[in-house]
């Protein structure tokens, strides 16, 4: 029987594959729902932020036109803006922050549930394409489309943001829940949210509960990155000068800098030396510091005197404002070959994991 | 028709400690329509997701068409599979699933897809889930038979028709077979039903192929002997029964052998209900192996 089967002409051992742009119409045609309703929803949002945009942006212009700033016209303006424009901008900042964890989850946890939950995957991946086209193609067209809108909304978002950046004190591109709002990280973070979305949705089977682990996993690397990946990038300088990384020489550290300007860096840790550069010691520090002021209380010493009284230097590990674009990058880089591994992995489990 | 249509040797698949099939060993000729029969958990669409490529095995190999792997390109082109329950896009209209169907496959005879959607009057722009469970299976078929198959597995497709539905659905497959030559593997945990269409059987019980061979040889090669309960135990010796029946003073004996027998006892042919039934209630051959030993 073997040798019949062997000797059997084989016409078609290896046929041409389904050509991948036909899973174009069957993305479209399948998550019509997302594919509209994402653009949808962001466009609306965009229209209400680009009005409240110009808004700000009108405000901020007469603001840095009005002279003389002491005047009490002048001061009514900055007061309206440090309060009732700050209060919008700030608010939608931390709303932005939700993007990422929203489109991701809802784009990508169902991707694969539905079709577990529901038992169509068992007509999906018997198909002539084959579960590996069918399941790239998806992963590729919904990605890029959720990581495009996302870019572009918060590329939006950064224009509408910029004056704050300039008018808020400590304000920094650097900042935190304000540098995962700009494009690169921000459309980086959304691919990846889609990808673990789609990757617990073949795990999980089942779709809220795909979305909700989706949706803790996103919250635990972002509190893994900003509370400490984001320290260690390879972008940080080192100084002992007060000025670079925005504390004042003449008033005391803990006073605010107040420059109004968006250039102060990120200060990631201090620490003291002494005169012959080793680190100084707790009791050294405790003296240096107990000369700073108490309580509100007007200083005897300004913090720059009283470590030059000491002969102890302070240093600071810090980010300039200009590696912001590297920052981007770095963090848009690794966040974007994770989500690859995650897509890669999904795909895997698609082949090997079916039923 | 010496090509194999499906071909198995020692498949088996373990889901964690339990095996939901083990060392199942097939070869199928091309052009038969196959029942694959046994009760729920007998490892039925066990068989059938490997075969498709749903699952993998943990033992053993398969291959179809002759050459192919199960879940290649070439098997995934020359098989189509309506899984149990015929699962379709609910959301989607029938005319949609047609295109859907197209664009996922190279081969697709919208044609005739059309044409006997319009014969089985499903209207093109109903939702799938809004028809009726039989009509759903009809779509279902009609789009695995649109794909020109070379082999077609149903899962259970007849679980959920009414008995009206049933005869088309069945009708339609036996249409399929006879126009295209399409080879068939039907899964049900009923025989009835597949009686009088099927030629080829496969029963399947607790995770082990019980019996597989075409109708016809099946039929020939079994018979039921009838004769005096005292001389039972020399034949059950003998002949190794698939099963036993006392019935008093008589007892039967379904033997698979066309050996001699003594005047006292009686031969008679056993239809097919009676065989599968047999070979479904015969105790699991591992158990008798490991007595042997």
């Amino acid at each position: 029987m073997t040798t019949l089967t062997v000797a059997q002409p084989r016409p078609q051992t290896a046929p041409r594959p389904v050509p991948w742009h036909r899973m174009v119409w069957v993305t479209w045609r399948q998550h019509r729902p997302t594919m509209v309703t994402i653009p949808t929803v962001l466009g609306a949002l965009a229209i209400f932020l680009w009005i409240m945009g110009l808004r700000i942006h009108h405000d901020w212009s007469t603001l840095i036109g009005c002279h003389p700033f002491q005047s009490n016209a002048c001061q009514a303006l900055n007061s309206s803006f440090n309060n009732t424009d700050w209060s919008i901008g700030n608010t939608l900042d931390i709303l932005m922050n939700l993007g990422p964890a929203l489109l991701g989850a809802f784009a990508g946890g169902p991707l694969l549930a539905r079709e577990l939950e529901t038992g169509t995957f068992r007509y999906a991946w018997t198909q002539g394409i084959g579960r590996r086209r069918w399941t790239v193609a998806k992963l590729v067209l919904i990605g890029v489309l959720v990581a495009g809108a996302a870019a572009a909304f918060s590329a939006l978002f950064s224009w509408f943001f910029q004056p704050f950046l300039v008018q808020q004190p400590f304000m920094t591109p650097l900042a935190n829940g304000v540098f995962g709002n700009r494009p690169v990280t921000y459309a980086a973070w959304t691919l990846l949210v889609f990808t673990v979305g789609a990757c617990a949705g073949m795990l999980i089977r089942r779709i809220v509960p795909a979305i909700l682990v989706t949706l803790g996993v996103y919250t635990g690397l972002q509190l893994l990155t900003r509370l400490v990946l984001f320290k260690s990038y390879p972008v940080s300088l080192v100084t002992s000068n007060p000025s670079v990384v925005g504390v004042s020489s003449t008033l005391s550290s803990s006073a605010s800098a107040a420059s109004g300007t968006s250039n102060l860096p990120w200060t990631l840790s201090t620490w003291y030396t002494t005169r012959g550069g080793t680190p100084a010691s707790q009791s050294l520090i405790n003296k240096v510091l107990a000369l700073e002021p108490q309580n509100g209380q007007q200083p005897k010493y300004t913090v720059a005197q009283a470590l030059a009284h000491y002969h102890v230097t302070e240093w600071w590990r810090y980010i300039p404002v200009s590696r912001f674009w590297p920052m981007q990058f770095i963090e848009g880089g690794w966040v974007l070959v994770l989500s690859i591994l995650i897509a890669v992995a999904t795909v895997w489990l698609v082949r090997h994991r079916a039923a | 028709m010496n090509l194999s249509i499906i071909e198995t040797a020692g498949l088996g698949k373990r889901y964690g400690h339990s095996w939901a099939l083990r060392d199942c060993t097939l070869d199928i000729p091309a052009g038969h329509l196959t029942a694959l029969v046994g009760p729920n958990g007998a490892g039925k669409t066990t068989l059938m997701n490997m075969l498709v490529g749903l699952a993998t095995p943990t033992a053993g190999t398969a291959t179809l068409l002759g050459p192919e792997t199960p879940g290649s390109s070439a098997a995934l082109d020359g098989i189509a599979f309506v899984a149990q329950d015929s699962p379709v896009y609910k959301n989607l209209s029938v005319a949609d699933m047609l295109h859907l169907t197209r664009n996922l496959n190279r081969t697709f005879d919208m044609g005739n897809a059309r044409a006997r959607l319009a014969g089985l009057k499903i209207p093109l722009k109903k939702k799938s889930g809004k028809l009726s469970g039989g009509q759903q299976a009809q779509l279902a078929l009609t789009l695995a038979l649109a794909r020109r198959p070379q082999l077609l597995i149903l899962d259970e497709p007849l679980a959920a028709l009414d008995p009206l539905a049933r005869q088309d659905f069945l009708s339609s497959v036996m249409t399929a077979m006879a126009d295209d030559g399409v080879s068939v593997v039907l899964s049900s945990h009923a025989l009835a039903e597949l009686e009088r269409v099927a030629d080829y059987l496969v029963v399947l019980a607790e995770g082990e192929m019980r019996l597989a061979g075409v109708v016809e040889d099946l039929l020939a090669q079994h018979r039921i002997l009838t004769g005096p309960s005292a001389e039972a135990d020399v034949y059950t010796k003998r002949l190794s029964p698939v099963q036993v029946k006392r019935a008093g003073a008589q007892t039967h004996l379904l033997v698979r052998s066309d050996g001699p027998i003594g005047a006292d006892w009686e031969s008679a042919p056993v239809s097919l209900e009676e065989l599968t039934l047999a070979y479904l209630r015969a105790p699991a051959t591992r158990a008798i192996d490991k007595e042997a030993a």
